[in-house]
């Protein structure tokens, strides 16, 4: 069985991997469908689907205000999961899902669905590598990738535990913050994506946090593996839905060539 | 008076199954940052010494242990009543408050964030933070102020700024998240003082450290009156920081029965309560792994209590494993039994009640709810001796009160 997040982050044939966010079920679960959609014909190699929660820490205003419209219109974990295993058909998906989530019925239950549902990797933003292990092992068991994150502040020891123990990307949180679009990127990235990367070999680093513009992501690109949009993304399903998304993120793709 | 801060030793992270660190990774070098720095701190005796005399001349400790003889009667049992609503800012909120703040002070960091629902603890937070010359801002959600009008207004007179939370349903949950937030962002230069015994560690390890005080001094003061200890130990469990505070210095005394009363809002099976140790399924809630009210896809549920300080869907770790472990037991006491109490303590003992302890007295008073099946009931014998955690006076909750007539 090949990798698939592998192969996407080996096959784009771009600068780096595009990796849009969507949060399911939102604005409502049938456009969330037809955004994850856009994203694939538009160019993206991986999608992240967000599930969501009540209580999102790692979240900004836009992305927590998205989970708050998807839960009050009634969204459950089984129906994003619906929105996955449709995407997944055409994309790897990586699953966002706060730890709650997760372990509200115990890690091993909640792996089988993601991987029933098609996800190839789960990414869990307050799931630190400390509490990591049985998640990681009931992943691995299942075929998962679990995506570990790091940030500016994460020391050079814990950077080398946690590249060591990686699966399929290491998602390099790029500043100090929960997540939401910045007019500029911090200018220690380069530094930190240079000591990520040197903790992770071989394993793919990707950036988050921040990122809303062709142009901001064109300089990522040229420093780690992926980019990943997120706010932005989700601004533009909730502003103008699949054909806005479609628009924004061929443009992105665009910026990668 | 007995020494403010624990002995020295290590900090837990976990309590049996429950606690540990859910954050994210930019907040854990900040967890470890603050772990060093109160395993040294507690360990100084500068730090301790300082500690002391501000709780002593600014904040009003050690507290008086009275023996309520009208409530004793009533009860049919002797029962001492701890008193912490005398203390500066009307409740044992800053206990915590000072001690984190001093806290702050030796590690470096001017600006300090804190949540508050009803605003004890954000009053308490100022008061501190005024008193030692730092920035201060305290998150509330915008309902909470619109209930707290005036502790509103005493926040921003002790100069904190007040920052409105807007939402979910605007109440003490989202304000602890939002405070969260902010400290992923600003923790190099900023302390967090989280208001009770939650959070990711240490902060449950920090805040029963700094809450300890008030069960060392009620035990040596009950032996002191007595020469015995007391058959129970009772108090209110919002996040558990007096509850913990109280039980941690009885924890060995093995004949010393802990009783945590939670809230049961308008009764369990209404699901409006706010009682997750007597209900809750395990749970990740801010932080901690621990008794958390959710429904069946792990989405947090908001708890109902008239009580603002219990109002909240999760409690303590430490508490979580005293309930598995069977060291202590839980109950809950619903809205209309904690405001009967309430009255009942004013005209019995001349003393007006926060309405969270208010739910201890209720249970005392034969009101509660019984978590585990059959377990026995109250007022059973005239030698028993009960020691109850009056945690805050009652002031704050005047206009609720009187507003249900
Ligand atoms: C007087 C009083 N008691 C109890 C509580 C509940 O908090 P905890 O369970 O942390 O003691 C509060 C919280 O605001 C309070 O103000």
């Amino acid at each position: 069985m090949t990798d698939p997040i592998a192969a996407a982050f080996a096959g784009h044939g771009r600068r780096a991997a595009l990796m849009p966010y969507l949060m399911g079920g939102y604005p409502d679960l049938e456009t969330s469908r037809a955004v994850a959609e856009a994203c694939a014909e538009a160019g993206a190699d991986l999608i992240e689907l967000g599930v969501p929660f009540s209580d999102p820490l790692a979240d900004g205003p836009v992305i927590h205000a998205a989970a708050t419209h998807a839960l009050a219109g009634g969204v459950t974990v089984d129906q994003v999961l619906g929105v996955c295993a449709a995407a997944a058909a055409r994309l790897p998906v990586m699953l966002m899902v706060y730890a709650n989530a997760v372990l509200a019925h115990g890690a091993e239950a909640f792996v089988a669905r993601a991987a029933d549902a098609g996800a190839a990797g789960l990414i869990v933003p307050d799931l630190p590598h400390d509490e990591a292990a049985e998640l990681r092992a009931a992943c691995d068991a299942a075929g998962l990738a679990l995506i570990p994150l790091v940030a500016p502040s994460t020391s050079p020891e814990r950077l080398e535990a946690i590249g060591a123990e990686a699966r399929g990307f290491v998602y390099t949180v790029s500043l100090a913050g929960t997540t939401g679009e910045r007019s500029a990127l911090p200018p220690e990235l380069p530094e930190l994506v240079r000591r990520v990367r040197a903790a992770a070999e071989p394993t793919p680093v990707a950036v988050g946090f921040g990122i809303a513009s062709g142009e901001q992501a064109r300089a990522v690109a040229e420093i780690a593996d992926g980019v990943i949009v997120g706010s932005r993304v989700v601004r533009a399903a909730g502003e103008g839905g699949a054909p806005a998304v479609r628009e924004l993120v061929g443009e992105l793709a665009g910026a990668l060539e | 008076m007995s020494d403010a801060i624990s002995p020295a030793g290590s900090l837990e992270r976990r309590f049996g199954a429950y606690g540990g660190r859910y954050v994210p990774e930019t907040l854990i070098p900040a967890l470890d940052e603050l772990e060093r720095a109160w395993l040294e701190a507690r360990a100084d005796e500068g730090f301790g010494a300082e500690l002391a005399t501000l709780l002593r001349d600014f904040a009003g400790r050690p507290t008086p242990l009275y023996r309520a003889g009208r409530l004793s009667e009533e009860v049919g049992r002797t029962v001492y009543l701890k008193r912490e609503d005398l203390l500066h800012t009307g409740a044992h909120k800053i206990n915590n408050a000072l001690g984190q703040a001093l806290l702050a002070k030796r590690m470096g960091k001017d600006r300090v964030i804190a949540e508050t629902g009803a605003g004890q603890h954000g009053v308490a937070t100022a008061t501190a933070c005024a008193l030692l010359g730092l920035e201060c801002v305290i998150y509330m959600g915008s309902e909470d102020m619109r209930r707290q009008r005036p502790n509103v207004e005493r926040m921003g007179l002790l100069g904190a700024e007040v920052a409105e939370v807007e939402a979910g349903a605007r109440t003490l949950k989202e304000a602890v998240s939002e405070a969260i937030r902010d400290w992923v962002t600003n923790s190099a230069g900023t302390h967090y003082v989280i208001g009770s015994a939650v959070g990711p560690a240490p902060y449950p390890a920090l805040v029963r450290d700094l809450q300890r005080t008030i069960g060392d001094e009620a035990r040596a003061q009950i032996l002191e009156r007595e020469g015995r200890l007391p058959d129970r130990v009772i108090a209110c469990v919002g996040g558990g920081s007096n509850a913990i505070g109280t039980f941690v210095a009885f924890e060995a005394d093995e004949g010393v029965e802990l009783v945590g009363v939670e809230a049961a809002g308008e009764g369990i099976e209404s699901g409006r309560h706010s009682a997750p140790l007597s209900t809750g399924a395990r749970g990740i809630l801010h932080g901690a792994m621990s008794a958390v009210m959710q429904d069946s896809d792990g989405q947090i549920v908001e708890a109902h209590s008239i009580s603002a300080g219990l109002d909240y869907p999760a409690s303590g770790p430490e508490h979580a494993e005293l309930r598995d472990s069977g060291r202590a037991r839980y109950v809950a006491v619903g809205d209309d039994e904690a405001v009967a109490s309430f009255r009942r303590l004013c005209r019995l003992e001349g003393l007006i009640p926060a309405l969270e302890p208010s739910h201890a007295v209720a249970w005392l008073l034969g009101a509660g709810i019984e978590a585990a099946a059959g377990a026995e009931r109250n007022g059973s014998t005239g030698t028993g001796l009960d020691l109850l955690t009056l945690s805050g006076r009652g002031d704050k909750d005047l206009a609720e009160v009187l507003g249900l007539d």
